[in-house]
């Protein structure tokens, strides 16, 4: 049991903070305290097994039904995911792995997560962060809570990392990945300001590493339009071989490039120095900049080697 | 027990439900000496010892009676956050200017209060898009209130806040409670789940936690007994999502509500008789889920979970039917409470038989 640190010690997330009233929030913490209080993990709501949706609205019922239909048919026969060094996901403990990002409709995300139920030792579910765009448009909203998103809010990150102890999978160049055309496939965006390994210190969970070939050119992306994006109030709007062109569906209808996703050498944050190493920009921003380098690496060496894009 | 004891309690809004049903409960307890209830309307539920006294928001009075009846602790029951329940103005009257009120009458370097509990509301996280998926205690909220009745609860807190800081030796405890479910209580929610069929939000189905109104009596009590400085949330373990919800009261989900434009045709709707408040609208389409970890690491334990709370709720909708009209409803009669409390004939077998009931917790 690492030591207890209670989030309220934590400075919240800066963008939920308000700054009228910081005071206040000093004021309640330098009270006298006669009984500590702290959330520890085991004050965690118990499961009730009667459920079948988790506190995070994640339903088994949705997940399975798209995990044995869709997801098994793109990953077995569209996709034929080629998965390498599975065994550097950790089977137990809060690890936030790390992937790059592409595709208009990414199925990235989905095949990780097939992956890692499919391959790994010991299964385990995976919590993907996402825009917190979905929560607000209507459809998306329902759908994405129920098989297993959350939003990509620090706060979330760290209680499934520390308290709970899951799997996370963020796309550290986010937006920027998605928007990227495929003129620039492979070449990794920005990543961010390197959030992601605060949230892994404070977490004290591992960082792993990932790459994923083949969603480039599963749903290349030719042009995107701003116009047709305010009109729609969407995210973006690509032009891809088959979007808008078949409508709704052209968002999923994916070409078959063949998948290859290997999971990199994981790097342990405790030995960071723990939740005290984020306070060290330095050290985080070199953590961001050395996996950047891993995945761009690893990218460029398994195109190198691949002989198709269809076949691999 | 370590904390403060509290012996000599001052409930204010006495004659709103919260305030009602905890002094009902502070009379088990032995050793409340005694029991002052305050509010500007008479009392909607029978209490035996404790005494009321009508008086608005006036802080000289209040800070009369504290002084006079050496009040140790004052549970502030009165925060209006149903917007539906009262009027704008009444609301904002009775949630900004009388928390203050209430507050400066425990203020002064002689004032014999050494603790202050205030029942405030998780309306207090508003409901938003870009919301973390469980608030803890110290966050804020991530856009400036809206909602006229969450703008109030916001500066009701605020002024709490101002209270602890310039009181240091006073033991301030703000309990935020998420949206309650019960027989008795009435709230936006209550009144949803009262209808045949459950309007939601098209395209949408938020988390949403509860508590049940006998876990949020408790919990005052809890602060009320227990050394508790600080800011708790006050909801029960496990966030449901809307559908789940409806889907174990055993009503049928209506997802009539247009996801643009909700506000403008709840106005009409409001005029045929559902009223659904504002302060609910977002929680309609965004949920909210709060960490309850804080409270319990006090001690406190809750009686039902989320899902609990629906069932025993829905238990409830299915008896009310039945049970109708069953109990008479309490009227406070001024004489007949004195006579009761002060004349020399009446037996006072209490005295005889204490019933004496633990605090939970510990």
């Amino acid at each position: 049991m690492p030591p207890d640190r209670t989030s309220l010690s934590h400075p919240p997330a800066p963008e939920t903070l308000d700054p009228d009233s910081v005071g206040e929030e000093h004021e309640t913490r330098d009270l006298p305290e006669r009984r500590p209080a702290k959330r520890t993990r085991e004050l965690l709501p118990a499961i009730e097994p009667e459920r079948h949706l988790d506190d995070w609205g994640r339903s088994e019922l949705v997940e399975g039904a798209f995990d044995r239909t869709l997801l098994e048919f793109f990953y077995r026969y569209w996709f034929r995911v080629e998965v390498e060094d599975i065994g550097n996901v950790p089977s137990e403990g809060g690890a936030l792995l790390v992937s790059n990002h592409a595709g208009a409709l990414p199925p990235d995300a989905a095949m990780i997560a097939k992956a890692i139920r499919e391959e790994h030792p010991r299964p385990r579910k995976l919590h993907v962060t996402v825009e917190h765009f979905f929560k607000g448009y209507p459809g998306f909203s329902m759908l994405i809570p129920k098989i297993g998103c959350v939003a990509a809010h620090p706060a979330n990150v760290q209680r499934l990392l520390f308290d709970e102890r899951e799997l996370v999978l963020v796309f550290p160049e986010g937006r920027k990945g998605t928007e990227k055309l495929y003129k620039d496939r492979y070449r990794l965006r920005r990543f961010g300001r390197g959030g992601f390994v605060e949230a892994a210190m404070l977490g004290e969970a591992k960082l792993v590493p990932v790459c994923l070939v083949g969603a480039e050119e599963a749903m290349p992306v030719f042009a995107q339009l701003e116009f047709m994006k305010r009109l729609t109030g969407l995210l973006y709007f690509p032009i891809t071989p088959t979007f808008p062109w078949l409508g709704p569906l052209g968002m999923l209808a994916y070409l078959p490039a063949k998948f290859k996703l290997r999971f990199l050498e994981p790097i342990d944050t405790v030995e960071l120095g723990g939740p005290e190493a984020r306070h060290d920009k330095a050290l985080v921003q070199t953590v961001a900049q050395e996996i950047r380098a891993r995945i761009q690496e690893n990218l460029h060496e398994m195109v190198a080697r691949r002989r198709s894009v269809w076949l691999g | 027990m370590s904390a403060p004891e509290s012996r000599r309690v001052l409930v204010t809004g006495l004659s709103t439900y919260w305030g009602g049903r905890l002094a009902q409960a502070l009379e088990g307890f032995e050793h409340v000496e005694a029991i002052i209830g305050v509010d500007s309307r008479e009392p909607t539920r029978e209490l035996e010892r404790t005494e009321f006294v009508k008086v608005s928001n006036q802080h000289s009075l209040i800070q009369r009676i504290v002084r006079a009846a050496e009040i140790d602790t004052v549970i502030d029951t009165r925060l209006t956050v149903n917007s539906v329940a009262a009027p704008a103005r009444a609301a904002h009257e009775n949630n900004v200017l009388g928390t203050m009120n209430i507050l400066a009458a425990c203020t002064g370097s002689d004032s014999p209060v050494r603790k202050v509990v205030f029942k405030s509301s998780t309306h207090y996280y508003g409901a938003e898009q870009d919301d973390p998926a469980f608030f803890t205690e110290e966050m804020r909220r991530p856009h400036a209130p809206r909602v006229l009745i969450e703008r109030d609860i916001v500066e009701a807190e605020a002024a709490v806040g101002d209270f602890s800081r310039k009181n240091p030796d006073v033991c301030v405890t703000v309990l935020r409670c998420a949206n309650v479910l019960g027989p008795d209580v009435d709230t936006g929610f209550t009144r949803m789940f009262a209808l045949p069929v459950v309007p939601m939000v098209f395209g949408f189905d938020p988390r949403l936690q509860f508590v049940h109104e006998d876990d949020v009596v408790h919990a005052l009590e809890h602060a009320a007994f227990h050394s508790a400085p600080g800011v708790y949330n006050v909801a029960a373990d496990g966030v449901l999502s809307l559908s789940e919800s409806i889907s174990l009261l055993g009503k049928l989900p209506a997802p009539i509500l247009p996801p643009f434009g909700t506000g403008v045709l709840v106005r009409p709707l409001r005029r045929l008789g559902f009223r659904i408040p504002d302060e609910m609208l977002n929680q309609l389409r965004f949920g909210r889920g709060v960490d309850n970890r804080l409270f319990k690491s006090t001690g406190f334990v809750y009686g039902y979970t989320s899902r609990e709370s629906v069932i025993k709720h829905s238990e409830h909708l299915r008896l009310n039917p039945v049970m109708r009209g069953g109990e008479e409803s309490y009227t406070y009669e001024r004489e007949v409470e004195e006579f009761l409390r002060w004349s020399p004939h009446v037996r006072r077998e209490r005295e005889e038989a204490p019933v004496d009931r633990e605090p939970l917790g510990f």
